[in-house]
């Protein structure tokens, strides 16, 4: 699958897409791959304030699970909703699926990202 | 050794498939400083007739045929004999935990069904599958009230089991939970108006426990309305499970901790016994232990697996919900066996039994002695107060074969000479009568040592 | 080709629904004796309190409910049935006289609160049995409090924690190996300690330049399992506790793979301050279906004062009873004394040995793993070539080139009339196959699991999809755990 081009991304396997200071985070299909079937998501609520390298939530599937680390800092503004019914929508396409929207606290954190190139080098060299 | 199926032939022949001279070489890795050279020392090999004898000697050593008026978080109640017919059975009692569902849906189908009855009788929505006891249980629901509020302290009713108490003081101690303890009223109920002072924006929960240690029901609507106004969370303990047949469950309750050793489990000296915890759907991936749920195989057909494993420990590790591993699996199958022979109707007119017999009960024990908190409704428990020292009164009571109530000094001193009674469908008129008798003996040689008193004497 | 399942074949097997779904108004099971008490106005006495509606709760006949549970033991496997190869678990025989002795009136029906004068039987047991078990430890004093091996860890941490705030701070972290058991740092959280890994070295065993580095006096306390989850004992556990006493640290043991030293090493002579035992597994309590369990916790002399409360003591007068005046203990971890019932099972497991006994269980426990690890050895991968004592840990490295993983072969395994072994832990070996028969296993079982296990590695060269879709002789196939997981349906409700 193509990593969009327009996102960057975390080796932790997040992806951040931003518009000016607005920000949209969700994980990559690598990282629904290894871990299956998605079963729950646990996200902040908006008005929560999160932290660039540290945990915002988790996502569980029926053996395992794995924190979400913030692709950088900032308030959370929307949650998706949808994911608290269906997860499954991050298995089906995890760049569509995305989970919160946040205000960036300094878009220029997004500098020491992945690009869509890098990431992809980086999972298949991790992949080994 | 009659339990290990090797001949010295097979350990020949095993030892030469491996390669080894001898079994010492296989222990070759302890390193020979560390290794035994000499016996255990520990009792000589028995026979099996050996060892029923010293055990029957132990058993009649322990109060063998006496009557019992103990309550106070264990219970005896009848247990009807299919529930060990049942799960004697090799294939419940020799099982393991239900990992591999597809050969474990006796076990997990059992489960299933225990906690939908438990739902049904706290009035909660989901239950997990059992944890070790009630006292454990409490101290897990306060631990889940504070991980879904945020807040750290917790308001504790002193009408809660004091053992209880003291168990959630060992688990609070080192999560940063300061606990503040209520006091109870006249009634026997937690003061409501200490209750309000205690609960700070930092509560999680209030801990309650209903029937109280006393015997006494709470008024648990008041209770629920004050700790929501003030956003924590109402954690009930429910020691006396038959009591869930007569009297309303606390269905405000946010959590609801029980002890379900009164559903068939034999009082054996404390333990093993079934803590349950169940609460409302919102909160259940808080809830510590293991959960059975619902689901279909393959082809559709309905089966049963253990789900929402992520919030235990052999997935979250330093995160989990909690550290238990283990639950009350064949426990919980004889509450399950015991829910279901007495049902919708027998449990209810067991309850009423208990009630019935603990009224009396207290009625002749309140020709003498003072029966305390009469001011509120109670169910198989009560508290006499008595001019003679309890322990004086038990005594005499052994005498005759009879255990008699639980003195409270230790853990409520203001209450005097006072003794928590117990009376269960197992006990009999006789026995109330024998021992109201030999309490009544008492107490008159007590008053006639003191100076005419204004309390009313009873001439039979 | 079809493979010749030796050990087990399909049998007609009863159907059976929920108890729910056989319930009808008017049948009963129960029958009360009449009341020898004046009947009591529920309503006057109980108010508004009084329940006066059950619910769905069910109402089935006696008979409905033997069959209902009889056909649903039908279902599960056991010990009785055949052998668990599960790892760390130790499913060894449950003798039956264990179950006939705890069924003893007195035992039985014993309450907790009666008076010590009435209860010298039982506090005669855990005396009894508190004795041989810091016999067998090698410790100096126990308690038996804990309800199961990870109430045995917390109660442990807890005296850990008290120890060193006695010595002036409690400190800050446990250190814990990458295979430990997930309780182990899970407990460690949940007594206000931070978590350290410790990696295991090329040997599977503890890395001690590692260990070295990592100890300060930040460090409250190892928490070690020996032999650790790959079978393997820690040959210089010497060493390791040297390391953790010299900065004030102490040696805690998990003893859930005791089954490998009972009788031929005592941990107390090798370094350990304080340690854990599982009724359940070492001394063959019954799992009855995931518990009860009981998890005493035997300590050095230094961690005395902080036990549990209360302690079992030898009056003046020659009789037993209960201490609570301990004023630096823990506290309690439980109400009343502990699972009492494993105890007399436990104790009577451990009079029908006897010191012979005991040592011959551990003698054979290790030679059915060897025999099973030589037996297998070539067939499935053996990550490492350490010594093995009880359990053996494969992996299905070479299996997952034809795409079959540890679980598929866990649950073709079924169809060959085992259960499972342990599939997936220990977490430092990918895709583990994790092994352990216990004593209670005869050659021919042995026998027809290594069979089983070498016809399933053929079958994965030969017809992979036969593995990938079992087990095929079960009564449900794989069930969907996904579904149960995203919309849990955690009750039975009747049909709207």
């Amino acid at each position: 699958m193509p990593y969009p081009t327009d996102f960057k991304y975390t080796k932790e396997h997040e992806w951040i897409k931003a518009d000016g200071k607005n920000a949209t985070i969700g994980i990559t299909d690598h990282a629904q791959g290894s871990l299956g079937d998605i079963v729950f998501v646990d996200l902040p609520k908006p008005g929560a304030d999160i932290n660039a390298g540290k945990t915002f939530g988790s996502v569980e599937s029926v053996k395992a699970v794995s924190d979400l680390y913030a692709p950088a800092s900032g308030t959370v503004t929307e949650v998706n909703g949808e994911l608290a019914t269906s997860p499954e929508k991050i298995n089906k396409d995890a760049h569509a699926s995305w989970m919160i929207k946040l205000t960036l606290k300094d878009p220029n954190e997004l500098n020491g990202l992945l690009s869509a190139a890098d990431y992809e080098k980086f999972v298949a060299e991790e992949g080994g | 050794m009659r339990y290990l199926p090797k001949s010295p032939a097979d350990r020949e022949a095993m030892l030469k498939a491996i390669g080894a001279r001898s079994i010492d070489d296989l222990f070759a890795p302890i390193p020979a400083e560390y290794r035994l050279n000499r016996d255990l020392k520990v009792p000589r090999q028995m026979a099996e007739s050996e060892i029923v004898d010293w055990f029957r000697e132990r058993s009649r050593e322990t109060a063998d045929g006496y009557v019992n008026f103990l309550g106070a978080g264990a219970y005896y109640h009848y247990r009807p004999v299919i529930i060990d017919s049942l799960i004697s059975r090799g294939e419940f009692l020799t099982a393991y935990t239900p990992y591999q569902a597809e050969i474990s849906q006796g076990t997990l189908q059992s489960i299933f069904e225990f906690q939908s009855m438990i739902c049904e009788l706290t009035g909660m929505e989901v239950a997990n599958a059992s944890v070790y006891d009630g006292s454990t249980a409490a101290a897990e629901g306060v631990m889940m009230a504070s991980r879904l509020t945020g807040r750290h302290s917790v308001a504790i009713a002193r009408s809660v089991h004091p053992e209880y108490r003291e168990v959630l003081a060992t688990y609070a101690h080192h999560q940063g939970m300061p606990l503040v303890t209520v006091p109870f009223a006249d009634s026997g109920r937690l003061d409501l108006k200490q209750l309000e002072k205690s609960i700070t924006p930092d509560t999680a929960c209030v801990l309650l426990q209903s029937p109280n240690f006393f015997g006494t029901i709470e008024d648990v609507v008041a209770i629920a309305d004050i700790a929501h106004k003030h956003g924590a969370l109402l954690v009930v303990s429910i020691a006396e499970a038959v009591s869930l047949g007569i009297i309303e469950p606390p269905r405000q309750a946010d959590i609801i901790a029980m002890e379900a050793q009164s559903f068939g489990v034999p009082l054996g000296f404390g333990g093993p016994y079934c803590g349950v915890i169940a609460t409302r759907e919102q909160y259940v991936r808080q809830m510590p232990g293991r959960l059975v749920g619902q689901t279909a195989d393959r082809n559709g057909k309905r089966g049963f697996v253990l789900t929402l494993a992520t919030r235990e420990q052999h997935i979250r590790r330093e995160k989990a919900t909690s550290n238990i591993c283990t639950n009350q699996a064949l426990i919980a199958l004889m509450a399950n066996i015991f829910m279901t022979i007495y049902g919708k109707v027998g449990l209810r007119e067991l309850a009423k039994q208990n009630l019935a017999k603990a009224a009396y009960a207290a009625q002749q024990f309140g020709k003498h002695g003072k029966v305390l908190f009469s001011g509120a409704p109670r169910f198989n428990e009560f508290v006499v107060q008595t001019g003679e020292d309890p322990d004086a009164i038990n005594s005499r009571l052994l005498e005759h074969k009879i255990v008699g109530g639980l003195p409270l000094k230790k853990f409520y001193p203001e209450l005097g000479n006072a003794a928590l009674w117990c009376c269960t469908e197992m006990t009999t008129r006789t026995a109330i009568d024998t021992a109201a008798g030999l309490v009544a003996g008492g107490e008159r040689s007590v008053k006639s040592a003191k100076e005419p008193a204004v309390i009313q004497e009873v001439v039979r | 080709m079809k493979p010749t399942i030796r050990k087990a074949t399909q049998h007609v097997n009863q159907n059976e629904g929920l108890i729910f779904e056989k319930s009808s108004p008017g049948k009963a099971a129960w029958k009360l004796p009449p009341l020898d008490v004046p009947e009591v106005d529920t309503a006057k006495l109980l108010g508004s309190s009084e329940r006066k509606d059950l619910g769905n709760m069910p109402e089935v006949s006696e008979i409905e409910i033997i069959r209902h549970f009889t056909r649903l033991s039908t279902w599960n496997y056991a010990i009785d049935l055949g052998m668990y190869p599960l790892g760390s678990c130790t499913m060894k025989y449950n003798p039956r006289v264990n179950e006939v002795v705890s069924r003893l009136d007195g035992l039985a029906n014993g309450h907790p609160y009666q008076p010590e004068s009435v209860s010298q039987g039982a506090l005669r047991i855990l005396q009894t049995l508190s004795e041989c078990l810091i016999e067998i430890t090698g410790m100096d004093a126990i308690t038996l409090q804990p309800a199961a091996g990870a109430h045995g860890e917390l109660t442990g941490l807890l005296m850990v924690r008290a120890y060193h705030e006695s010595k002036g701070a409690p400190r800050k972290k446990i250190l814990i190996p990458d295979s430990a058991h997930g309780t182990n740092p899970a407990t460690a959280a949940m007594v206000g300690y931070a978590v350290e890994n410790l990696k295991s070295n090329a040997s599977g065993m503890v890395d001690v330049a590692a260990l070295a580095s990592q100890m300060n006096e930040e460090v409250a306390a190892l928490m070690l399992t020996n032999p650790n989850t790959l079978g393997v004992f820690e040959q210089e556990i010497h060493k390791i506790a040297d390391i953790m006493h010299a900065k004030g640290g102490l040696l805690y043991m998990d003893g859930a793979n005791m089954n490998a030293l009972v009788g031929k090493v005592r941990p107390g002579d090798f370094g350990v301050d304080l340690m854990h035992l599982n009724l359940h597994k070492t001394f063959s309590t019954p799992h009855g279906g995931g518990g009860p369990g009981s998890g005493p916790v035997a300590i050095k002399k230094i961690l005395e004062p902080f036990l549990p409360t209360p302690v079992v003591v030898t009056r003046p007068d020659g009789t037993l009873g209960f201490e609570y005046n301990r004023p630096q203990s823990v506290g309690r971890v439980r109400a009343f004394y502990g699972n009492f019932g494993m105890f007399v099972r436990a104790l009577a497991y451990t009079l029908a040995n006897g010191p012979d006994g005991l040592r011959q269980t551990t003698e054979d426990a290790v030679l059915n793993a060897n025999y099973i690890r030589k037996g297998l050895e070539g067939v499935y991968d053996l990550p490492y070539s350490t010594p093995t004592m009880h359990e053996v840990v494969f992996s299905d490295k070479v299996q997952a080139k034809k795409g079959v993983k540890t679980m598929d072969i866990a649950k073709r395994l079924i169809d060959y009339g085992f259960h499972p072994y342990t599939t997936a832990f220990p977490l430092i070996v990918p895709g583990a196959l994790m092994i352990e028969p216990t004593e209670s296993e005869p050659k021919e079982e042995l026998d027809l699991f290594i069979d089983a296990m070498k016809s399933i590695a053929e079958e994965v060269e030969e017809d992979p999809q036969m593995v990938l879709a079992a087990p095929h002789n079960t009564r449900v196939s794989r069930l969907d755990e996904t579904a149960a997981a995203r919309k849990p349906v955690l009750r039975w409700k009747p049909a709207q």
